[in-house]
């Protein structure tokens, strides 16, 4: 098995994470490519766990895990009231703050 | 396959941030069997001994000399942990306290009735109407307070993400929960959700990338590894740019400072104020432990890169608080600039012999901007008419006039922000430019006394304005609490106490700057 390309892969992930959340405008397929990006991490940290030997890079997976569990409870209920209260969830109709 | 080794845990040297969870725990259990008129009373009290226990141990441990790697390398506690824990823990108190006012609006406090109801609706006419009240505000914020703790002390990556998120977390919520203009409040903390989490995913890969570099995500196996490389140079660097990019955007530092003016303008102003310090104070820290002692070897890489960031952050928040009219808006842009001002001493002293001086230089810049910070966002809290906060700076003419001691009090703060002399913020630029130049960045200083010059502008035209221009109707100084009256007392005079007797203080840094390796 070579880690190389489970790398590669995790790169090309995170690179559609980072360009989902900066060209879409829904709040929640936004939020969606920032699980992307925490996954393509995760793959590169097994990756590199089974190059390198040592299972520090595999625990850390779950850490993120849960981690992203939380993040999700907290995304999920700050978008569901902005939901409610504008009956959409396009980040472009929020736009009460300017620069 | 090697077994996981039982973790060993040093309960005693972790105590404070122990203390800090327990309280926060407690503040659940309070939500959970309290009756709904006590809670608020009881999570008060609850954050106040919670921390002054926190302090109480960290002073005790502190005395003991207990310093080491402890929780299997997860944890610092060296001199540096000890001040910032000391700071996080005074300000996290000062700022929490300013949570709990209620005299100024009525008997209500800054929080939404029903943070859950929809802003015009009957539900929360109907919440504010019975008067209830959001108390689980402070088990959040001391939640986060703690995550602060770690992430500054974190002695290894996985740990620092973990305690990224815990910090970030409750912010994203509390930000969320104006009881006035709750729309704005709203869109600040999906704003500050989605660029956070964005931001931690940089940080994320950052840190996988690190891991595959150096075989450990602990800083003292990367500082090995960087000694003696298996991959490529580049790997490191990608890297270090990666979590250089989620660091810095907690910091609030140019080109991720989108965030700060949207989120300090629409969180509740208490939140603000709490977060405009203790996060600054935990990001800051957190990088000149992850730059200092990972890639501390490596430093002719990042060097650069934080000069520039150090650099356009100070210029691009000075210009942009210059055209601004909300107090709120303009104090955010001063602490993009403040930031700037740190970066310029991480850049700086890493490159002269004595890693003390960049460090005590940062804690003390640090101290003076958390003190005047806190008592700034205390005081905009009580400036009001009778639509709520007036934000608006043509709102706070002939204040001066109406109350000069709290208005003084407020000037004192700004001179300290603006750094005349006589002010401990003056004493903290020193501090900083002297560590950059001695670390052969003189081109950065000449750009920060350039740029703190023009900042001075800023921060006079507030104090003209309050004292020299005639009263705006409907505006006045609200009376206030102690929880409010209490901050803004101690900012000010901790401003010039940072000032006038700077060497205590001084020694102090000093003493305690030295990283546990």
């Amino acid at each position: 098995m070579t880690p190389e390309y489970y790398v590669y892969l995790a790169t090309i992930l995170f690179a559609l994470g980072t360009v989902g959340v900066m060209v879409r405008r829904n709040a929640l397929v936004a939020f969606m490519s920032v699980e992307l990006m925490l996954n393509a991490a995760n793959l590169a940290m097994v990756a590199f766990s089974q190059a390198r030997g040592g299972l520090d890079g595999q625990v850390a997976t779950f850490f993120v895990m849960v981690v992203a569990a939380a993040e999700v409870v907290i995304g999920l209920s700050i978008i569901i009231v902005i939901y409610r209260t504008r009956r959409s969830t396009s980040m472009d109709a929020a736009s009460l703050l300017k620069l | 396959m090697n077994n996981i080794p039982t973790p060993t845990f040093e309960w005693l040297q972790l105590a404070p941030v122990m203390a800090v969870l327990v309280a926060a725990c407690l503040g659940i259990v309070v939500e959970a069997v309290a009756p709904r008129a006590r809670r608020f009373s009881l999570q008060v009290v609850l954050v106040v001994v919670g921390i002054v226990a926190a302090l109480g141990l960290l002073v005790l441990n502190f005395f003991a000399g207990n310093i080491g790697i402890l929780a299997m390398g997860a944890i610092a506690l060296d001199g540096p942990t000890y001040l910032m824990w000391a700071a996080l823990l005074v300000f996290g108190l000062l700022s929490i306290l300013v949570f709990a006012e209620r005299r100024v609006d009525n008997g209500m406090s800054a929080f939404a009735a029903s943070a859950a109801s929809v802003p015009g609706s009957q539900a929360e006419a109907e919440a504010s109407e019975a008067r209830h009240e959001h108390s689980e505000v402070f088990p959040l914020a001391l939640f986060s307070l703690s995550g602060m703790m770690v992430f500054c002390a974190a002695s290894d990556l996985v740990t620092a993400f973990v305690a990224l998120e815990v910090m970030s977390l409750p912010l994203y919520l509390l930000s969320g929960m104006a009881r006035r203009r709750r729309l704005l409040s709203q869109e600040a903390a999906l704003k500050y959700f989605l660029l956070g989490s964005l931001s931690s995913a940089f940080f994320l890969f950052g840190m996988a990338l690190a891991y595959g570099f150096s075989g450990s995500f602990d800083y003292r196996g990367i500082d090995a590894a960087v000694a003696a490389p298996v991959y490529g140079h580049g790997l490191l660097v990608t890297a270090m740019v990666l979590m250089a990019v989620g660091l810095l955007f907690k910091i609030g530092a140019v080109p991720f400072h989108n965030w700060v003016p949207d989120v300090y303008v629409g969180a509740p102003t208490p939140v603000t104020g709490f977060m405009a310090i203790s996060t600054k104070l935990a990001a800051v820290g957190a990088t000149a432990r992850f730059f200092f002692v990972a890639v501390g070897a490596e430093r002719w890489s990042w060097q650069p890169m934080i000069a520039a960031v150090a650099l356009i952050t100070m210029v691009v928040g000075v210009v942009l608080a210059l055209s601004q009219t909300d107090i709120k808006r303009l104090l955010a842009y001063s602490s993009v600039s403040h930031a700037g001002f740190v970066l310029v001493a991480v850049v700086g002293a890493i490159v002269s012999t004595d890693t003390a001086s960049s460090m005590a230089a940062i804690m003390y810049y640090l101290l003076a901007y958390g003190f005047a910070t806190v008592a700034a966002f205390a005081m905009v809290t009580l400036v009001r008419n009778a639509a709520g906060e007036a934000n608006d700076i043509s709102n706070w003419a002939g204040l001066g006039r109406s109350n000069p001691v709290l208005a003084g009090a407020f000037a004192i703060i700004m001179l300290s922000f603006a750094g005349i002399p006589l002010t401990g913020g003056f004493i903290g630029k020193w501090g900083v430019f002297a560590a950059a130049w001695v670390g052969g960045y003189s081109w950065l200083v000449v750009a920060g006394v350039i740029a703190s010059l023009v900042a001075a502008w800023v921060y006079l035209k507030v104090i003209v304005a309050m004292f020299f221009a005639p009263p705006v109707e409907g505006v006045s100084i609200a009376k206030g609490s102690l929880v409010t009256t209490i901050p803004i007392a101690v900012g000010a005079l901790a401003s010039v106490y940072l000032g006038l007797f700077p060497g205590p203080v001084m020694d102090l840094v000093t003493g305690a700057s030295i990283f546990l390796r």
